[in-house]
């Protein structure tokens, strides 16, 4: 027994090793697999001992194996087995392992939970940055869940190695799980300012790949990034920062303005291309975003379009592919910037790079003008025929085709010269775009009536020599334009010159060997020949002609009726029997060419896509109702005939319809109708889509816009065998035309042309011959595409449903909330101990959340809690306090939250300690800051500039925020205009008070009095609304001793309409001296009936910290939520705010008492209410009357209602003259409804409400406000 | 975001592959013979980037590559990502190795695959960029080479395990015979 373990040991040391496996393999070529396969068979031998070196080895090996391909799954317990060894060197080669092979689906991963995080919180940081590593690439929602907050501890390692790899990984933990992204957001953008550069560039990253999926979510970052940017040195970092704001300013325009300069700044100093080309990047996206000039505007266009032509002119391929890409972004909204360009995006053509001429073949289509049109063709068609490779030649051909026939055929003046281009493509062989040049063909001869001589003597041609395109036809897609040859021959066979040529030329035999749908087509249009040359045989001969006409046709189409494809063996038997009738009366000598060419009668026209939907149904006539009664249920399968032949016509995708008025249309028409139906260009407004195709049916109804030729048709007698190749012959051609009409004009100098123009060319002046100079030849018929109403292009559609980035659209901004943690794991018990009344706001993200829920937890809750608890920092203990919190519980708490009380909950929970983001947060206030920061400026610099109080900076915001905003600038001039920028987080309030008003005016319609606003704090014309504000002192004190102001508070206490029994109260506070405020402690007495709602563990008596600190002269805004029991008495409370003022030299703590006056009005909400509704309450009889007279009010009685609406919360129901009824609602639901009326100085109210005291405090308090004024 | 890292030579043979999303097996060789094909028939002097095969991406993403004597370098990004930012990146990754490897060549790669693996998760992890400066990644690299070595490394594993099973059962065994008995055997047995 012991020899054979020494035996096993000893055969174990001749192991393999990876190097011996690589050199195995190589030493095997010819038998690789087999060699492998026995390899494989070793490993498992290996995997199977108990020695962990030698299972490391395997794994190694297995690596390697599933680089070549070989699936390593069956492995995965042995990876997880080699992961958790103590050993570095054995650790890191399974989580290389896990890395390659592992994926959500691998059931072991949930087995790696613990020693995840074990390693996670493993002394030495290299095991720490393997798990990492690892974990990023297999990371699960299970494992995101259970590590997100292991995960987030190590965001602050002390080891910057460490942090940067956390900071990266959150990206992935985001992704899995949603519900991450809120509670470890502030932390992240803490990181954004790390010292470390690493760990910085890692939060950029981050950020970045956030933001890119959901950008409006980060713009409230845009200053922070704005700082970095012009800090940073790090061009790795100002790349992706730049990208960034790329993303951001189409939201955000004014940013866009702010980036300009130090943008630009950027382009004129970096020396490196990658900063460079990611700036004049940046700049394009803005210049795109800004729709309105801004002074420098072109300018920057300017710059940016010389910067991307020394790219493209660079001798380095990389530069010149970028310089194009970017090119083509400014071609879009700047297209006259780019077509100066003109002559360095040709030469590109003739790069020996396909990628670059791809890129310069995008950049031509913006590139064509009406007069350069001709000569950019000429040039793609020299490298059609020079180029080599299908794929390239293919692209040149979409692309000729896109650019003639962009916006409606706008640039083509001579249609003769496109039919000719478009025949001289027909000789590309293997093409694969065969029916896009025939669909141009269609579209061409349809909607240009003029052309339709030309076209058909062309495609006469082209049948005529339909030998020449179908070579080989199986994998010949050109023969496709025969299919288009045809149609135009047969429908417009009038214009032949010699159809019975023709008609020979489409029954041959060799057309048997087309596509199906093509002999179809020939079938078809040989019938309308048939009719044509019936008709001409007729009139001038004894009729052996005809008669011989109809031989050939009997002749011929058996072929076709034999064909294997339905549709043409149905046609041919159709029209032969047709035929062999028609031949029947001949020989009878009847005249029968008016009757068959009254088969095919009719013309025409090119119907709208989607025109088919506009379509009236006539009345009487009942779509839906059974023309026959319903058969049986047995004789469902009675569709099944059409089923097959609708699958037979999918194939070559011609959808086909049956008509619906079949019965009302003449017999005669039928054939046509099918034709018309069948014919998938015939509705051709735009190369689109086969669903517009089903639609062509009732064609008749849709009026078409027809412009008739104004310029005669010159028609030359060229021939495709001289020697110019025919489109080059037409170039000629059109620029004597050219230069014939510009001498007329000069002739005729001020007389109004007489032909017409199309009208939709852009004004452009290129050169001497302006755009407008150059005439079409032939018009174009406009079909307007119209949209059914209901069938917007949705941008929705191109966001997949399984985008993970879906489930990160969380707002950020908003600040977190209690339930807003990542789950810690805790015991069990501790869910118990959470509070009741605690108001949870599950974020719509936690739609997304993972269902699965395994018992995981409960192995994990084992041992490590301990360790990593001492591990933890300040602020996750402080979060531990709440004892949170399995997830299920986040769910149970449903969506009970208001962002208001979210708001005022940051405030006791922890919030980072960054004392500048508060200010930078206010993207409004940055943004609208009109001077730039220089890019030497120290950040504090900014943030004082920003808090400085410009009377410019307040004009400027006003009118794009809250209108009555301004009303609080005057009032409160001395203060900083952070405040009212503060008070924004009141928008909701304010919109319902909007929205009441507009209501308002509805019912004031009738009286058109001059007064127009009753509205508080909007801006009237003639007379403005005194300024208000509820904002008052709170406290204030100064300090001798110091030599200067320190703080003063104001506040504004506001009910909060979901809770009955909570009050919110806003302090702004402001710091006057110039130290430094931090520390800040509020705290207030509680009373019996209200109190201070504090964090869950502190006692009745601790005091809240304020989450921010004031550097000097900034101000911000706390919230603090009060527990009121009773509302109907007003009360005062007494409270104390301590805090440390830090000088240079010393700090000092500071104390300042004040008092909160909680009036009866805070406990209003204001509330909408219908006039109707108004009238029902009052009618109820449940309400207490009572009432108060004001004596001397001198003040116009729309600022009167302004100011009760205003200070005590209560919405206008409706107003006559000066007599208004009024309302409003206590957040325990009271109703409190006013009649205000006023004669002369005296103002009397009535008031209404089923609580008396609640009432009586509010009147008096009404009073009170008059009386002060 | 990386989506994918692949480095194979002239011949379409994978020397070391890193999808940072997640593809079978199969799938993934599939990858590699359409992304050699694209990269394999463009010449050296055109541009480093190739509209992404169809398989990998959509219109999103780019192939951006670059060829060093017999090895063809090549990263699967996005649009978040700057095209020549990751082309300087590509040049680090490569010096990096060269510095690692001294003299990186294309055995170099075929034999130590998984050094190759360690030195790139220290610059790129999970699809995105995590460290650009060359010094700061050869440092942790040979931070980490060094523990190795301290712990014995993995070629030393089955002979230690020899030794540590000859051990238990012969414990009178002198250590530095013992030892010296396996290298004698050991070229004497194996077969190359």
């Amino acid at each position: 027994m012991a020899l054979k373990i020494v035996k096993g040991s000893i055969d174990r040391m001749f192991d393999k090793n990876l190097q011996d496996l690589v050199r195995g393999i190589r030493n095997h070529k010819e038998d690789e697999a087999k060699y492998i396969s026995t390899c494989i068979d070793e490993i498992k031998q290996e995997l199977k001992q108990d020695n962990i070196a030698v299972k490391a080895n395997a794994v190694c090996k297995l690596t390697y194996l599933q680089m070549l391909g070989y699936d390593v799954s069956w492995a995965a317990f042995n990876i997880v087995e080699v992961m958790s060894s103590s050993k570095f060197t054995y650790k890191r080669i399974g989580y290389l392992a896990a890395s390659q092979c592992f994926h959500e689906s691998t059931d072991v991963i949930m087995l790696t939970t613990n020693q995840i995080r074990k390693d996670l919180s493993s002394p030495n940081q290299y095991d720490t940055g393997v798990a990492l590593t690892g974990l990023s690439c297999f990371v699960t929602p299970d494992l995101a869940r259970d590590l997100a907050n292991d995960i987030m501890t190590l965001m602050s390692h002390t080891k910057p190695y460490i942090r940067k790899k956390a900071v990266l990984i959150m990206y992935k933990v985001f992704l899995k799980y949603p519900e991450s992204l809120r509670p470890a957001f502030p932390r992240l953008k803490e990181k954004l300012e790390d010292p470390d550069p690493g760990v910085q560039s890692a939060a950029v990253n981050v950020i970045c790949e956030l933001a890119r999926r959901n950008p409006k979510n980060y713009l409230s970052l845009a200053p922070l990034f704005f700082k970095l940017m012009t800090s940073s040195t790090n061009n790795w970092v100002l790349i992706k920062i730049i990208k960034l704001f790329g993303a951001l300013t189409p939201l955000e325009p004014r940013l866009g303005k702010k980036l300009i300069e130090p943008l630009t700044n950027l382009i004129h100093s970096t020396s490196a291309m990658s900063l460079l080309y990611e700036c004049v990047n940046t700049v394009i996206a803005v210049l795109i975003s800004l729709s309105s000039g801004m002074p420098n505007h072109s300018a920057s266009i300017q710059l940016c379009v010389q910067k991307l032509r020394i790219l493209i002119e660079d001798s380095d391929q990389n530069l010149k592919y970028l310089g194009l890409l970017a090119m083509s972004k400014i071609l879009k909204t700047h297209p006259k910037s780019v077509q100066s360009h003109k002559d360095l995006i040709l030469q590109c053509l003739d790069d020996k790079d396909e990628s670059i001429r791809l890129r310069a073949l995008d950049l031509l289509y913006g590139m064509v003008s009406k007069k350069n049109l001709m000569e950019i063709v000429k040039k793609l068609m020299l490298h059609v025929d020079k180029a080599e490779g299908t794929t390239y030649r293919d692209e040149l051909l979409t692309k000729i085709i896109d650019i003639c026939c962009q916006s409606n055929y706008q640039y083509i003046t001579n249609f003769e010269w496109y039919i000719s281009i478009l025949v001289e493509l027909t000789r590309l062989e293997g093409t694969r775009h065969g029916h896009l040049i025939a669909s141009q063909m269609l579209d061409v001869a349809i909607r240009v009536k003029a052309i339709r001589v030309f076209a058909v003597a062309q495609m006469a041609t082209l049948l005529d020599n339909a030998h020449l395109l179908t070579g080989n036809m199986q994998r010949n897609g050109i023969c496709e334009v025969l299919y288009a040859a045809a149609w135009i021959c047969g429908e417009f066979s009038e214009h032949l010159e010699n159809p019975m040529q023709t008609l020979e030329a489409m029954l041959r035999p060799k057309v048997a060997t087309l596509p199906g749908h093509i002999q179809a087509v020939y079938v078809q249009n040989a019938a309308k020949l048939f009719a044509t040359v019936l008709k001409s045989q007729e009139g001038n001969t004894d009729g052996t002609a005809a008669q011989e006409t109809s031989q050939l046709m009997i002749e011929r189409l058996p072929l076709f009726v034999q064909s294997a494809n339905l549709e043409v063996q149905e046609r041919a038997s159709c029209i032969l029997q047709l035929v062999k009738y028609i031949q029947k009366l001949q020989q009878k000598d009847v005249e029968v060419a008016e009757e068959v060419s009254a088969l095919f009668a009719g013309e025409l026209n090119p119907v709208a896509p989607k025109a088919q939907k506009k379509v009236p149904v006539p009345e009487g006539l009942d779509l839906d109702a059974w023309i026959n009664e319903p058969p049986s249920e047995s004789e469902s399968e009675d569709e099944q005939p059409k089923a097959i032949f609708t699958k037979e016509e999918h194939k070559h995708s011609r959808p086909r319809h049956t008509e619906v008025d079949e019965k009302e249309l003449a017999k005669r028409r039928e054939a046509r109708k099918q034709e018309q139906a069948n014919n998938p260009f015939y509705i051709k407004a735009s190369p689109s889509s086969q669903k517009v195709y089903q639609e062509s049916t009732g064609v008749e109804h849709i009026p078409v816009v027809q412009i008739d030729l104004s310029v005669p048709l010159k028609v030359p007698a060229f021939t495709c065998s001289s020697g110019l190749p025919m489109s080059d012959q037409y170039v000629k051609l059109e620029e004597e035309r050219r230069q014939k009409q510009r001498v007329e004009k000069k002739k005729k100098e001020k007389k109004k042309r007489k032909e017409k123009h199309s009208g939709r060319g852009k004004k452009r002046d290129s050169g001497p011959e302006s755009e407008e100079d150059i005439t079409p030849a032939h018009m174009v018929d406009i079909v307007t595409e119209e949209m059914p109403e209901n069938a917007l292009p949705s941008d929705d559609d191109d966001k997949d449903p399984n985008d993970p980035h879906k489930a990160l659209d969380i707002d950020l901004d908003k600040p977190l909330a209690d339930s807003d943690k990542l789950p810690v794991r805790s015991h069990r018990a501790a869910e118990a101990a959470k509070s009741p009344g605690e108001a949870g706001d599950a974020e719509s993200a936690a739609a997304q959340e993972p269902k699965k829920k395994s018992g995981k937890d409960k192995r994990e809750e084992k041992k490590k809690d301990k360790d990593r608890d001492r591990k933890k920092s300040k602020e996750e203990k402080k979060k531990k306090k709440h004892k949170h919190e399995e997830k299920e519980e986040d769910l149970l708490r449903g969506q009970a939250g208001e962002p208001v009380v979210q708001s005022e909950e940051t405030s006791q929970v922890a919030e980072p300690p960054t004392s500048t983001s508060a200010e930078v947060s206010d993207l409004d206030f940055w943004l609208s800051n009109a001077p730039v920061p220089s890019n030497t400026q120290e950040a504090a610099t900014v943030a004082a500039a920003e808090a400085t109080p410009m009377p410019e900076v307040v004009s400027s915001t006003a009118p794009d925020s809250e209108p009555n905003e301004p009303k609080d600038a005057e009032m409160e001039e001395t203060k900083s205009s952070k405040h009212k920028k503060k008070k924004q987080k009141k928008e909701k309030e304010e919109k319902e008070k909007k929205k009441k008003k507009k209501h308002h005016h509805h019912h004031r319609h009738s009286d058109g009095g001059g007064e127009e606003s009753v509205q508080n704090g909007t801006v009237e014309e003639e007379e403005p609304l005194p300024s208000m504000s509820n904002y008052c002192l709170l406290a204030e004190n100064s300090y001798i001793k110091m030599m200067m102001e320190d703080a003063d508070q104001v506040c504004d206490i506001q009910g909060n309409l979901q809770d009955g029994s909570q009050v919110v109260v806003s302090v702004i506070f402001e710091n006057k001296c110039d130290g430094f405020l931090k520390s800040m402690e509020f705290n207030v007495l509680d009373s019996l009936n209200a109190k201070l709602q504090r964090p869950e563990g502190s006692g009745p008596h601790d005091g809240l910290t304020v989450p921010f600190q004031l550097p000097p002269g900034v101000s911000n805004e706390a919230r603090f939520v009060f527990t009121v029991q009773s509302i109907v008495m007003p009360q005062k409370l007494k409270g104390t705010l301590t805090f440390i003022v830090k000088n240079e030299d010393s700090s000092t703590h500071e104390k300042l008492d004040f008092k909160l006056h909680f009036t009866c009005t805070s406990y209003l909400i204001t509330t909408p209410c219908y006039s109707d509704a108004f009238a029902k309450l009052l009618e109820s009889g449940d309400l207490k009357c009572s009432s108060v007279r004001l004596e001397g009010v001198s003040m116009p009685f729309h600022h009167l209602l302004a100011r009760i609406c205003f200070h005590h919360h209560f919405s206008v129901v409706e107003r006559i003259d000066s007599c208004s009824s009024m309302y409003s609602r206590s957040i325990q639901g009271h109703h409190v409804c006013l009649l205000v009326k006023t004669s002369a100085q005296t103002v009397s109210i009535d008031a209404k409400c089923d609580e008396p005291t609640l009432l009586g405090n509010v009147l008096d308090e009404i009073k009170q406000t008059f009386s002060q004024c | 975001m990386i989506k994918a890292i692949l480095i194979f030579n002239n011949h379409g043979k994978p020397r070391l592959i890193r999808f940072y999303q997640y593809f079978a097996e199969d799938m993934q060789q599939q990858i590699i013979r359409e992304t050699f094909h694209l990269v394999s028939k463009r010449d050296d002097n055109v541009c480093n980037f190739l509209e992404g095969g169809s398989l990998i991406g959509g219109s999103d993403y780019k192939l951006i590559y670059r060829h060093y004597a017999t090895l063809y370098f090549v990263f699967c990004v996005d649009s978040s990502e700057s095209e020549l930012g990751i082309l300087d990146l590509i040049q680090v990754f490569v010096e990096t190795l060269d510095k690692c490897f001294e003299n990186v060549c294309e055995l170099d790669l075929i034999f130590h695959m998984d050094k190759v693996h360690y030195i790139l998760q220290e610059v790129v992890m999970g699809g995105m960029v995590l460290e650009t400066n060359m010094n700061e990644i050869v440092a942790q690299v040979e931070v980490q080479n060094r523990m190795e070595k301290s712990e014995g490394g993995l070629s030393a594993a089955p002979a230690r395990a020899v030794s540590a099973v000859k051990n238990m059962n012969l414990p009178d065994m002198p250590r530095n015979i013992n030892i010296g008995d396996i290298n004698i055997k050991v070229p004497s047995l194996s077969p190359f």
